[in-house]
């Protein structure tokens, strides 16, 4: 579990100890870089939207390692849980703008759905959750 | 992240160093914005060469960067992208969209 607050200066730090943990769980070096991207922008987007970049706000981050059944094999993934205690989101804002269209913003969403194979996010109480998981494909398992 | 600008004429060289995110991207389009809009020179480049990570809202700066400079014709040239720098802007199908060099002396001469 990482406990933060909502101070831009920590991103970096987040994305070191992000992006090694993929590592050492045997993700390839590019699919390292998507987790540790789509980590980077989630957190951007809660203390932009979540939190109207105030920086001292509460963040949790929990990781814990998850399993899948998959082709009748065991996918061993990540899974990333970011808690904020900001107001309830849309879930239609949270779908990302389409491409086709050259203009700054809003590309955030779109790395976090094409960097993990589950987006979702729920409101518990007075916190807002959003779980993310990527699945190490067969060949890359580490044991 | 730093960022420092030398001058070339009526070319501008941004010089970039470290990782481009949230907490500074708003300093690389205030920094750019100002040399295309104000100063108004006639060619931006920017040295992304000792960039390792561009986040979104850093890509959203150097669009903005490259909309200034199509709005008043001058030219805005990136070039010395790290994997990630170029994966990300890749993903966002903007890698067609940007003018792209691979080194200082490709970018002056186009």
């Amino acid at each position: 579990m990482l406990a933060l607050y909502s101070n831009p200066k920590w991103l970096s730090v987040v994305r070191g100890t992000v992006e090694r943990l993929a590592k050492t769980l045997g993700f390839p070096e590019m699919q390292c870089r998507s987790i540790t991207r789509a980590v980077d922008e989630a957190l951007s987007n809660i203390v932009r939207h979540s939190y109207g970049n105030r920086l001292d706000q509460p963040i949790a981050m929990y990781f814990r390692r998850t399993r899948r059944q998959s082709e009748g094999e065991k996918q061993p993934g990540l899974e990333i849980l970011l808690c904020d205690r900001g107001p309830e989101v849309e879930a239609s804002k949270l779908q990302g703008r389409p491409l086709d269209e050259i203009r700054p913003g809003g590309l955030g969403l779109h790395l976090i759905h094409q960097a993990m194979d589950t987006v979702e996010y729920t409101r518990k109480g007075t916190v807002n959750r959003l779980r993310l998981v990527k699945y190490l494909s067969q060949t890359n398992s580490a044991r | 992240m730093q960022i420092s600008a030398r001058h070339q004429g009526k070319t501008t060289i941004f010089d970039i160093s470290g990782d481009i995110d949230f907490a500074n991207s708003r300093e690389v389009r205030q920094s750019v914005l100002h040399e295309i809009q104000e100063s108004r020179v006639s060619r931006v480049v920017v040295n992304l060469s000792q960039v390792g990570y561009i986040d979104s809202s850093g890509v959203a700066s150097l669009v903005e960067g490259l909309k200034a400079s199509r709005d008043l014709r001058s030219q805005f040239i990136l070039f010395g992208l790290s994997t990630s720098a170029r994966e990300v802007l890749q993903l966002s199908r903007l890698i067609k969209v940007f003018e792209i060099c691979d080194n200082e002396e490709q970018a002056l001469a186009s």
